[in-house]
């Protein structure tokens, strides 16, 4: 029965967000109420009925109702709850239910708070209801969640064991929160375009939605990485993987998106290219869900076979990116910013990061689609890995981090670099300091490492000097706070990279019981390996006592985990952290009566993750300030400009 | 990020259900860096996004036995990498070649830089031109 209320939900929902995207554009017009108070009720309606057929997925994973066939293709009764709800999202229908299902509430958060004004906002919803009703039909076409299985069998296939850990049950809604997130930046942009209201009231009204988005996908890449780490058992953070790859573009845009916007909302500078990085940002949200989603990345020639989804997708993706350039490019250069600005100003220093951010992601799109590209053309076959990025990318970065602390420095309009550069001495001789001190401690002596920690120590030392020489810390606007926090984060996780990447002792022995092997000042001793039972796994479980300094100071238990159900294996390591440096072990096959263990200690490790924390907690700051500051009228912003 | 995962997954995990072999170190610590240093920047063939180093697939393994042997029989970095691509092709190899097929990869992200740049000069000399005469 749940499945049939799912099925008629998604009908429903598709129905309504039809009548949405109808009603919104039309309630563009000026004297449309009536449509506009149709595009509202509707998202309200759409958000309902999605909500409906979410539901009752999860209602059916929960039930292990196995006649439903991605449940029986996704779950198993023995599973634990958590994972029962979270293999909804773990498998393509339901991901892509969860994807329609934020792209709602977006929309009825959009509708409910009216930001903007009527008209834009009618308009936004109407380009909402468009992306809605493609993904619905999608859904229904190519992707049905609630096919039936006849006879229905008796037991499910189970999830993916490495999908089966409490950080991934939250990575993937926080990651889509912040991909579909920026649907409502580009329905905005789109609207501002369409009802020609591209100002200063445009750029505040999608502004928080920007800053939610980012800081989800912040959060979700963040959590994505540190997953990757504990779980895959070789003490990596990030592969550049195509699939990460996916996640990091929008990222980058987004990021530039921000800053752009703030210029834009300030004096109405760079509104264009704020329009053009918003319908970007989104664009690279729906690439991404193409790469991932259509199977061209595992093969390009798997895609030609089986085309359907990936058809669909391309179609609706060169649609939608299609027809908001093609507005863009008719309606844009009706815009005339014509602002006035020094080659010394904090324009030109939000300008510069743009470009640099938009080279960035430029960088990785390039990275990731080439050997797609060549092989389809040429039939070529060539890999892209971390050596291209660390000589293309890394570089845009290295730029990028040594203007960041001049942005929060120079005034608008026309700053002085001189004065910024005198604020910041201290920040120069912090990060002088850092370099001299990890080039004669560290070995082996690097300048590689030297410079990577001055960069560091320069944007978190700039980072506090900014604060400080504000003046009263608890007067201080939310804003300040937002890039103190944002900015010292990239410091911070820069440290993290840096320590682990250069400083990082590997060590992989065979031990029998008894035996030891050192790593970086510890000593492991391997004391026994024993077999333990988990809820639906079976677990070899290692005793490693740890000694430092001859005197024990841990016991740590890494496992090599069997799942029947599924019919794989994998490794849960053990990490022993003290925030400054990671002791991980991971336990590998039996081999000649001993076993087989990799050990790492990487330095500094936690402070990548720690770095995307604070980034988040900078977008919160500034989130906070703006929901607050909603008080001030916008005829006096429109004054104002 | 499901599809963050699904891809690394699917790869991993056919790695990980597989032997971790273990260790097979040469004796002599200079041969043994050099040799973990060039499983860096080579591919396992059969995972999607790592490294010889990382991999736990038999393949991945058989491989690094195979660069050990190479250079303990006196084979440079380049030779071994030489013979391994001739047997898998570039796509062994991390770092993509230099050549014709690949300089819009290798050089394309300079071009955008240089556009993006170009176009924020003029902007800003543009911006500057209107600003007022005193203040310039």
């Amino acid at each position: 029965m749940t499945g049939e209320i799912g099925q008629l939900a998604l009908c429903l929902a598709l129905a309504l967000s039809a009548v949405m995207a109808v009603a919104g554009l039309l309630g563009a017009r000026a004297n449309a109420g009536q449509s506009r108070a149709v595009a509202s009720s509707t998202a309200m309606g759409l958000l309902v009925f999605v909500a409906l057929a979410f539901g009752s997925l999860i209602y059916a994973f929960v039930t292990s109702d196995f006649s439903i066939a991605t449940v029986y293709q996704n779950s198993h009764t023995l599973k634990p709850l958590i994972y029962k709800i979270t293999g909804v999202w773990g498998n393509h229908e339901g991901s892509m239910v969860l994807w329609v299902f934020v792209l709602a509430i977006y929309s009825g958060i959009m509708a409910f708070a009216q930001r903007g004004g009527e008209r834009l906002t009618s308009a936004a919803l109407g380009v909402q209801g468009l992306l809605a009703f493609a993904f619905l039909l999608f859904i229904l076409f190519t992707s049905n969640p609630f096919l039936r299985l006849d006879p229905p069998p008796f037991e499910g296939l189970g999830l993916n064991p490495l999908l089966q850990d409490p950080g991934l049950a939250m990575h993937p809604p926080m990651l889509y929160v912040g991909y579909v997130g920026l649907s409502a930046s580009f329905s905005y942009s789109a609207a501002a375009l369409i009802t020609g209201e591209a100002n200063a009231a445009w750029a505040r009204a999608a502004r928080p939605f920007m800053l939610f988005a980012w800081i989800a996908l912040t959060l979700g890449i963040t959590l994505g990485s540190w997953w990757a780490y504990y779980v895959l058992g070789w003490g990596g953070f990030w592969f550049w993987d195509p699939v990460e790859n996916a996640a990091l573009m929008p990222w980058l845009i987004a990021t530039a998106l921000l800053h752009s916007a703030l210029a834009t909302e300030r004096t109405g500078a760079f509104r264009s290219w704020t329009l053009l990085l918003a319908i970007l940002g989104f664009s690279l949200s729906l690439i991404g869900t193409f790469l991932v989603r259509s199977g061209v990345l595992s093969s390009v020639h798997a895609f030609a076979n089986d085309p359907e989804r990936g058809v669909f997708i391309l179609g609706m993706l060169v649609t939608a990116i299609g027809s908001a350039l093609a507005l863009f490019a008719w309606r844009a250069p009706q815009l005339q910013s014509g602002t006035a600005f020094d080659i010394a100003s904090k324009e030109t220093t939000l300008l510069l990061n743009n470009v640099l951010l938009s080279a960035a992601a430029a960088t990785v799109f390039i990275g990731t689609l080439y050997p797609l590209l060549l092989d389809a053309l040429t039939g070529e076959k060539i890999s892209v890995g971390p050596p291209y990025f660390a000589l293309t990318f890394a570089p845009l970065f290295v730029v990028l981090i040594l203007l960041v602390p001049f942005g929060p420095r120079l005034g608008w309009r026309k700053g002085d670099w001189r004065e910024a550069l005198l604020v910041l001495r201290p920040a120069l001789g912090v990060a002088a300091v850092a370099a001299v001190l990890v080039f004669a401690i560290a070995t082996p002596h690097s300048l590689v490492a030297a410079g990577a920690f001055a960069l560091a120590a320069w944007t978190i030392a700039a980072a506090i000097v900014d604060l400080v020489r504000r003046g009263d810390l608890r007067a201080l606007p939310a804003s300040a706070y937002a890039s103190a926090l944002a900015h010292a984060g990239l410091g911070i996780t820069l440290m993290g990279i840096a320590g682990t990447t250069m400083w990082r002792s590997e060590g992989l022995e065979l031990l029998k019981p008894g035996q030891t092997m050192p790593i970086a000042g510890y000593t492991l001793r391997l004391d026994g390996v024993e077999m333990v039972q988990g809820p639906n796994y079976e677990a070899e479980r290692a005793d490693i006592a740890v000694f430092s300094n001859g005197r024990a100071i841990a016991v740590m238990h890494p496992e090599k985990r069997d799942y029947p159900a599924e019919g794989q294996a994998t490794t849960d390591t053990a990490i022993r952290t003290t925030g400054f440096s990671d002791l991980y072990l991971a336990l590998g096959d039996q081999r000649d009566g001993g076993w087989v263990l990799r050990a790492y200690v990487s330095p500094l490790a936690p402070f990548i993750w720690f770095g995307g924390v604070f980034m988040a907690l900078g977008g919160l700051a500034s989130l906070w300030g703006r929901l607050r500051r909603r008080a001030v009228p916008l005829e006096q912003l429109a004054a104002a400009e | 990020m499901r599809r963050l995962l699904l891809a690394i997954l699917l790869s991993l995990v056919s790695a990980m259900a597989f032997a971790d072999t273990g260790p097979d170190k040469l004796a002599d610590p200079a041969l043994e860096a050099r040799a973990v240093a060039l499983q860096k920047q080579l591919r396992c063939l059969v995972c999607q996004g790592q490294s010889l180093d990382e991999s736990n697939a038999p393949l991945a393994a058989d491989l690094r036995r195979l660069i050990r042997a190479r250079i303990a029989a006196g084979d440079s970095d380049e030779q071994v990498e030489h013979y391994l691509v001739a047997r898998y092709g570039d796509f062994i190899l991390m770092k993509p070649p230099l050549e014709p097929l690949t300089y819009l990869l290798w050089f394309g992200p300079l071009g955008v830089l240089l556009i993006g740049g170009a176009a924020v000069a003029l902007v800003i000399a543009r911006a500057r031109m209107r600003l007022d005469p005193g203040d310039r």
